[in-house]
């Protein structure tokens, strides 16, 4: 079981977290075609190392948190406040 | 009967205190300090199991929870587990084991005709020969056959702790290393946990060459004891290292006492994180690989060592020792200082380390070099050992002489314990001198120390197997014990092309019984290795994986057992209900009535009559579960509209609308009622079972992609409980209570939404409808549930109120055509599919899966879509039919989602999801169901009251 940096509540084990998957994902406008739509809803990079994701803290404060997470072996460097998608992706 | 207790001597054991237990059929006796292994030494028994393939007598191997051959079943009936090491079993007064895989006895086995003809099955013979017609027709005679103990047939009657902790530093095994280190860090003040898998402290040291440690250990193990900063937790095994160094440890806190003294949990569960973690967990001494040195009377070394160190028993009165290292020679040399005849020594080495020499020579043993066993003699105990000499190549010739002896002990080396290490990912090195995988520092948040590491394990010389051409390993030479692996079943799957260890590994079985390998992996997999040319770094390990010794599964359980594994939630009014005569059911994750049976009623009567009364009086209906989450703030609209199908912002406060949800995908999530409090304060209302889940959906959305939005959620489910007074009489009800909401049909229409009093307690009233009926929601703080429920019947005793329950309800929605999530929608319903394509198409700015419901695959014409069916002949269909097409295609195209009795109407009706089925309204179709058919005909979804005027009253 991970143990994972709140940052509102500092560490706390996994099984009180939620993954919520890969950041920052854009949501595109209404106007989009239908690829670009579909590529919105269900591709991600799937990289192997480092993932930028979020994770609820479901059992705890009930905040969604950024996490860079290694994909090889899990392990978890950095937690923080989760940015507004498209300040995480100029970021 | 060869072993025996001797007279003087063993550190653990009290003389003074006789222990009475039972093995098998057999009443013994043994002392307080035995373990169930030395206590039945001490009696001379020799033979303690059968084996698992072949039923071959074994004896004991090990003395610790590494021990692959004296496997027990341990008590009886309701308390028996199956499986226990009866070297790890502490002996107690009135303990009850048996030996697993004989009968009727291990001393005489009927299946140990399977080892006449062992030759002629070996690894994987069960799957190539077994095969025709199919493998399932013999597996259970011959998973009969073999096995081990019996699981358990009654509920576990032990109740198991669990505990979560932190601590400055963990120390895993208290050997001398482990008790250094813990007196090293306990002195710097940290708080410190040692835990030992063993009851005592100390390790394996034995033999009077070792007075020094000895004395060192005891002196730490009585200072960490009295260490208000040290815990030392003994009978404590760590199952498992992971993730950023959670560490998993069973406590076993009573196994070792009389069943009468045995009080509160059985196991503690330890989920314990530590900054600082040493692994102080030892070495596994490994066999010799030779014919027939699975014998009773053929043991480890350090097993006959510690024995006699910890409980005076000597495995028999003329031994022999075979070793390719120096530590070895410590339990021969001890033996032979306790008076017992040690009738020679052979070691595979070229020379030995000249001290123990000289102690040898004094104690007048004979000693030869270069030499190995090349047979143990003997069927049900060995007698003899025959002996070979190491010539070039890794062959071994046979001298032709064989020593008489009763007990032979071995030691191909040593393995240290590297599995949690290696559970957390580190890795591991092959050292030549120790011909062992020793753990490879760093990159983890643990360090290892003592024969772990690989301190003081001396230099090994390798002999992996003995036989005339290290080729062709013998069928008769044991690696794994408990599975019954021979060397020649490793060569087998090497040349039938399993040659990668994991491959090795599932072919033959090798490790994977219930001891995982810890004796035999690394010589199976050198043997491997030494057969393709390739030295153990090259071929490596299998995965260590936890649990690193087997745990119950109760410990894991733990309190979630029965009632508290899934609580139940009741309803606030759950006492009124009750009282009425309510059967209860678990609908989401509430406890409910389904209905309220009269005496002689059947459930369908009851449902039928409520149904019936609500639609010509007034009902009762308990609806607290539905979901209530208040939306607040500035933003508060425009965050709605993002969420809802429909707009939200044109809702004037005092109104309420039915909207959907949906979820990215376009797929429905929810559906409810959505009331404006005021401008800046909604109410979003769900179905019962999703207000966890809609209030997450909401927060995910605010938090993570509009985040700028001034808006707060709460969820407030819990805290109202609401009361649904639907029927004609409805509002005739109500008016009898003390009320400061104007009921009045012009005052307050249907979806108005009103804040007020009833009876002095703070109400939210709705006038809305799942029945179809004239219909109030009343909800009130969660604490006056009882005192509204008990006034609303009163009121309504003159107009005969009915209380009725989901089932009714089930009835008047389906009656009304009224979706119910879950039962007509799936998760592929899209709002279309449900009728409500138009409020999507009709919104042009964006909402949360609108994109989605414009998408091709939304918008295909043949979707299922919801359709009411009948029944040619009236009766019921069933839920779950599959709807057919009148002609020859036998396609499904659909199936019936709800089906109901109608009282109002007098027939059954039903819905259903039908391919393009709004277009086909009127059409005759076939329902099909586990062989069976109905005709049926398709029709609009809204069977009663098609206009709904009688919910605008």
């Amino acid at each position: 079981m991970l143990e994972i940096n709140c940052p509102w509540c500092g560490p706390r084990p996994e099984a009180e977290f939620r993954c919520g998957g890969e950041i920052p994902i854009i949501r595109p406008t209404p106007d989009c075609t239908d690829r670009e739509w579909a590529a919105y809803l269900h591709e991600r990079t799937n990289p192997k190392g480092m993932h930028r994701e979020r994770w609820l803290h479901v059992l705890g404060c009930g905040m969604w948190i950024a996490a860079i997470r290694s994909t090889i072996n899990h392990h978890i460097t950095r937690t923080g406040p989760l940015a507004a998608p498209h300040d995480e992706a100029s970021s | 009967m060869t072993s025996l207790r001797l007279d003087a001597g063993g550190s653990m054991i009290d003389r003074a205190r006789p222990l009475q237990f039972r093995w098998g059929r057999t009443r013994l006796a043994g002392l307080a300090g035995d373990t169930l292994a030395s206590a039945l030494m001490a009696n001379g028994e020799s033979v303690f199991a059968r084996s698992f393939k072949y039923h071959r007598p074994r004896g004991l191997l090990a003395a610790g929870l590494e021990e692959p051959n004296a496997i027990v079943q341990w008590q009886e009936g309701r308390l028996t587990s199956p499986n226990l090491k009866a070297t790890t079993l502490e002996l107690h007064d009135g303990l009850i084991a048996a030996p697993v895989n004989a009968w009727p006895s291990p001393q005489f086995d009927l299946l140990a005709a399977n080892g006449w003809i062992k030759r002629f099955i070996p690894a994987a013979f069960y799957y190539k020969t077994f095969i025709w017609p199919h493998w399932h027709l013999f597996e259970p005679a011959i998973r009969r056959a073999a096995g081990l103990g019996l699981a358990p047939v009654h509920p576990d009657p032990d109740s198991y702790a669990q505990h979560v902790d932190q601590v400055d530093c963990l120390v895993v095994g208290a050997g001398l290393a482990g008790l250094q280190e813990a007196a090293s860090l306990a002195r710097q003040g940290k708080k410190v946990i040692l835990a030992e898998s063993d009851p005592w402290p100390g390790g394996a040291i034995f033999g009077p060459a070792h007075d020094t440690e000895r004395a060192q250990a005891n002196r730490l193990a009585a200072e960490l004891s009295a260490c208000p900063n040290v815990r030392v937790l003994l009978r404590t095994t760590v199952l498992a290292l992971q993730d950023d160094g959670l560490v998993t440890m069973l406590e076993r806190l009573t196994d070792h006492l009389p069943v009468a003294q045995r009080q509160g949990p059985r196991h503690r569960l330890w989920k314990l994180r530590a900054r600082d973690l040493v692994l102080a967990t030892g070495a596994h001494e490994r066999p010799l690989v030779f014919d027939g040195n699975d014998r009773p009377g053929v043991m480890l070394a350090s097993a006959a060592g510690q024995l006699l160190e910890r409980q005076a028993v000597s495995p028999g009165r003329r031994l022999v020792l075979a070793a390719n290292n120096d530590r070895a020679w410590d339990a021969a040399l001890a033996l032979a200082m306790a008076g017992l005849g040690v009738a020679g020594i052979m070691d595979a080495r070229t020379a030995a380390d000249p001290a123990r020499v000289a102690v040898a020579t004094v104690l007048g043993i004979r000693m030869e070099f270069e030499t190995v066993p090349w047979r143990a003699r003997g069927s049900r105990h060995i007698t003899a050992v025959e002996t070979a000499r190491i010539i070039a190549g890794g062959a071994a010739r046979p001298t032709g002489t064989a020593i008489a002896c009763d007990t032979l002990l071995m030691s191909g080396g040593y393995s240290p314990v590297v599995h949690l290490h290696g559970q957390a990912g580190g890795q591991l090195v092959w050292h030549d001198g120790v011909q062992a995988f020793l753990p490879v520092p760093g990159a983890l948040p643990c360090r290892m120390v003592g024969a772990a590491a690989g301190d003081g394990l001396g230099h090994v010389r390798p002999v992996w197997h003995i036989s005339a051409d290290p080729r062709r390993p013998s069928a008769k030479a044991f690696v794994d014990f408990q599975n019954d692996v021979t060397a020649a079943d490793v060569a087998l799957a090497r040349s039938e092309s399993f040659r990668a260890v994991e491959h090795l590994k599932r072919y033959t079985t090798l490790g994977m019984a219930t001891d995982q390998g810890k004796t035999s992996n690394i010589n199976g997999l050198a043997i491997m290795g030494g057969l393709a040319g390739l030295s153990p770094d090259t071929v490596g390990t299998t995965r260590f994986r936890p649990p690193y010794e087997p745990a119950p599964i109760g410990a894991f359980a733990g309190h979630r057992v029965g009632q508290l594994l899934r609580p139940v939630r009741r309803l606030p009014a759950h006492a009124a209900h009750a009282s009425l005569g309510a059967r209860f059911e678990e609908y989401g994750l509430w406890e409910r009535p389904s209905c309220y049976p009269k005496a002689g009623e059947t459930e369908a009567d009851a449902v039928f009559r409520e149904a019936a009364a609500v639609r010509a009086g007034v009902g009762l209906f308990d609806a607290s579960p539905l979901g209530k989450i208040e939306v607040k703030g500035p933003d508060a609209a425009n965050f709605l509209d993002r969420i809802y199908v429909g707009r939200v912002s044109t809702l004037r406060p005092g109104g309420c609308r039915y909207g959907l949800i949906l979820n990215e995908h376009g797929i429905i999530l929810d559906d409810g009622i959505v009331a404006r409090i005021a401008d800046d304060h909604f109410l979003v209302g769900t179905t019962s079972s999703n207000a966890r889940i809609v209030h997450q959906h909401l927060e995910e959305w605010l938090q993570c992609e509009w985040p700028q939005l001034l808006v707060a959620i709460a969820d407030v489910t819990q805290q109202w409980a609401v009361m649904n007074v639907a029927g004609p009489n409805a509002r005739r009800l109500l008016e009898g209570l003390a009320c400061d909401i104007d009921l009045d049909g012009a005052a307050f229409a249907h979806l108005g939404h009103r804040e007020g009093h009833v009876e002095g307690v703070p109400c939210r009233m709705q006038r809305v409808s799942y029945t179809g009926e004239l219909s109030f929601e009343l909800a009130v703080p969660s604490r006056f549930a009882l005192a509204l429920h008990a006034r609303l019947l009163a009121c309504g005793a003159d107009l005969g109120i009915v209380p009725f329950g989901i089932e009714a309800m089930m009835v008047l929605r389906t009656e009304k055509g009224f979706l119910h999530l879950g039962s007509d929608t799936d998760g592929t319903t899209f709002p279309d599919d449900v009728g409500f394509g138009a409020p999507v198409r009709l919104r042009k700015d964006d909402f949360i899966g609108r994109r989605s419901c414009l998408m091709p695959e939304a918008m295909r014409p043949d979707r299922r879509q919801l359709v009411g069916l009948q029944s040619v002949d009236g009766t019921l269909l069933p839920i779950g039919g599959h709807v057919l097409g009148k002609g020859q295609d036998r396609q499904s195209q659909g199936w019936v989602t709800s089906s109901v009795n109608s009282p109002a109407l007098g027939r059954a009706v039903a819905l259903a999801m039908v391919c393009a089925g709004r277009s086909r309204h009127g059409e005759e179709v076939v329902v099909w169901n586990r062989g069976g058919t109905q005709r049926a005909r398709i029709v609009s979804p809204v069977a009663f009251d098609p206009k709904g005027e009688r919910m605008h009253g």
